[in-house]
């Protein structure tokens, strides 16, 4: 069974997307031969309120339920910020989505952790997003940078019920946060595979290696990027790792399972 | 072509040409340089690469700077990317590194390494692409039909450390000077905003833009092929073989029909290289056959 943790559905602010909605990703999901999406909303991730967006996303996907399992945002620096999770639950989210550099939220800031500390007791992992974009092709206006390690490291310590997906990171943010934790520390945190790189550089295969393959879930950052590129890279690892098994998304969020 | 142990090759039975790859050499400053070249073909042989058409850049850096290689370093990435060719000769052929900085060393190397097999030039971001000085080697490689690969950043709106960066307008202003000269725009994946560079060179049919680079834009594939056709993209990986391959799937569902997408993966580059560039290949095109 794969799930990509990591789509989205709606407009991004600085460039066309072709077709961002529901029902071709339920089209390329069927073509790809996966079971199931996690999706956010994008346009809420560059918005100040993301609430209205939290519900456009709860109406679009509903249809399509279970194969497309909402990701709404919760904004801990946001007043009734709880009643968020709270919802998130209802809807049988299995996470929900933050975005503190957006935010303009610090790595050791209070409503983060808050923020982190909530999910987990409430089974959702907390699923953070390095980047959007290549550095290289920014718009002028896209300046919130990317999420450091420092700021998912300081989430992973914040307690022993957080569960963190972390997606889009290269592998030397991985490997920075990961030999920054403790092995029960570690053991809490996942990263999806859409922009690690394959041969000849090897750097899925090194971090399979190291770090495990259990510390990785499919990701692709549909509708942003092509959906083929996890798989073509879980393709084109050398024989002796091929075919390692990731982490389970139903491990990952006791909420996704609850769902079930 | 198989992807190893019997397996089907990953992209199909049919040629493949990867107009766009790197390998490294033991004065290249990295410990793992044959764990890397090594890796290449291990990923070729999945995927089903026919041919890797391939450069050096000098030192990478170890010694003088990758985009601004020293003579020294020019002739010393040429010679390792010789050797390569010389001990992979049914799947590897060469692009000649040059640093138009260095006119006559740039044309003396192009001599050298034509004579030994090199199918193409190498430039990088050593002088904007626009510079008089790129004239001269531009002009040899018209001469000769070779095609050249430009390193390439999709539209430019600032200066970047390192490199004397160009952009596709820069590219186009050398390609009107030489209608006769092939060039290969660089990764249209590999950073900076590519639907700037679309416009900029459509105009310039003799810019051939190749689709290598770790981006994997949704949206990409398909304006390249709206607003360039497919006789005109060339199948890449540079640094990323897993994105070439994804590209490669994707362009299964962007509306091509089945000759479109052979001229993406090889028609194209048979077209655009010397004759007897790609013997592997070149007896399944008729056009390069009646030639």
């Amino acid at each position: 069974m794969t799930v990509d943790v990591d789509t989205f559905i709606g407009a991004y602010p600085f460039r066309h997307i072709p077709h961002p909605e529901p029902d071709v990703l339920v089209r390329v999901l069927d073509r790809e031969e996966i079971s199931e999406a996690w999706v956010g909303h994008l346009p809420s991730a560059f918005h100040r309120d993301p609430s209205q967006g939290n519900e456009e996303l709860y109406a679009a996907v509903a249809p399509h339920s279970p194969r497309l399992r909402p990701v709404p945002i919760v904004r801990p620096d946001w007043p009734r910020w709880e009643l968020a999770i709270a919802d998130a639950v209802s809807a049988g989210a299995p996470a929900v989505r933050a975005y503190p550099t957006q935010w303009g939220l610090g790595p050791h800031d209070t409503p983060m952790r808050e923020l982190a500390i909530a999910t987990g007791e409430q089974g959702l992992a907390l699923l953070l997003t390095v980047r959007f974009e290549d550095l290289r092709q920014r718009h002028t206006m896209d300046v919130a940078g990317d999420l450091s390690a420092a700021a998912v490291r300081a989430l992973a310590r914040a307690g022993s019920d957080v569960r963190l997906v972390v997606t889009a990171a290269g592998r030397e943010m991985i490997e920075e946060v990961h030999w920054s934790l403790t092995a029960e520390e570690q053991q809490r945190v996942f990263w999806d595979i859409s922009w690690i790189w394959g041969p000849p550089e090897d750097h899925l295969a090194k971090l399979f290696r190291s770090v495990g393959s259990g510390s990785f879930v499919f990701g692709s950052q549909w509708p942003l990027r092509l959906v083929q590129t996890p798989r073509a890279n879980l393709d084109l690892l050398p024989d002796d790792i091929r075919g390692s098994a990731l982490a389970s998304a139903r491990a990952i969020s006791r909420a996704a399972a609850r769902a079930d | 072509m198989s992807a190893g142990h019997g397996d089907p090759s990953l992209a199909g039975p049919e040629p493949l040409i990867d107009a766009h790859a790197h390998f490294y050499h033991a004065a290249a400053g990295r410990a793992d340089w044959e764990a890397v070249n090594a890796a290449r073909f291990r990923a070729g042989e999945r995927i089903g690469i026919t041919y890797h058409v391939a450069s050096v850049l000098g030192s990478y850096g170890f010694t003088s700077p990758t985009y601004f290689p020293s003579p020294a370093d020019v002739m010393r990435g040429n010679d390792a990317m010789l050797a390569i060719c010389a001990a992979e000769p049914d799947r590897v052929r060469m692009y000649v590194t040059v640093n138009p900085n260095y006119t006559d060393h740039a044309l003396g190397e192009i001599d050298r390494c034509v004579a030994r097999g090199a199918v193409g030039v190498k430039l990088l971001a050593s002088r904007r692409a626009d510079d008089p000085l790129l004239d001269p080697v531009a002009s040899l490689a018209g001469e000769r039909g070779l095609p050249v690969l430009h390193h390439i950043w999709q539209h430019r709106r600032r200066e970047w450390p390192s490199q004397e960066i160009s952009d596709g307008a820069d590219l186009a202003r050398l390609a009107v000077r030489h209608p006769r000269t092939t060039f290969i725009l660089a990764h249209i994946g590999g950073g900076g905003d590519y639907m700037h560079t679309f416009p900029a060179v459509v105009d310039c049919p003799n810019i051939l833009p190749d689709l290598s680079g770790s981006g994997v834009d949704r949206g990409m594939l398909d304006s390249a092929v709206a607003a360039l056709g497919a006789e005109r993209l060339l199948w890449g990986c540079d640094l990323t073989m897993c994105t070439g391959l994804a590209k490669l799937r994707a362009l299964e569902h962007v509306g091509l029909s089945r000759d479109e997408l052979s001229a993406i993966r090889w028609r194209n580059a048979v077209r655009v290289f010397p004759r007897k560039s790609f013997p592997h290949v070149e007896a399944l095109e008729p056009a390069v056959a009646a030639r």
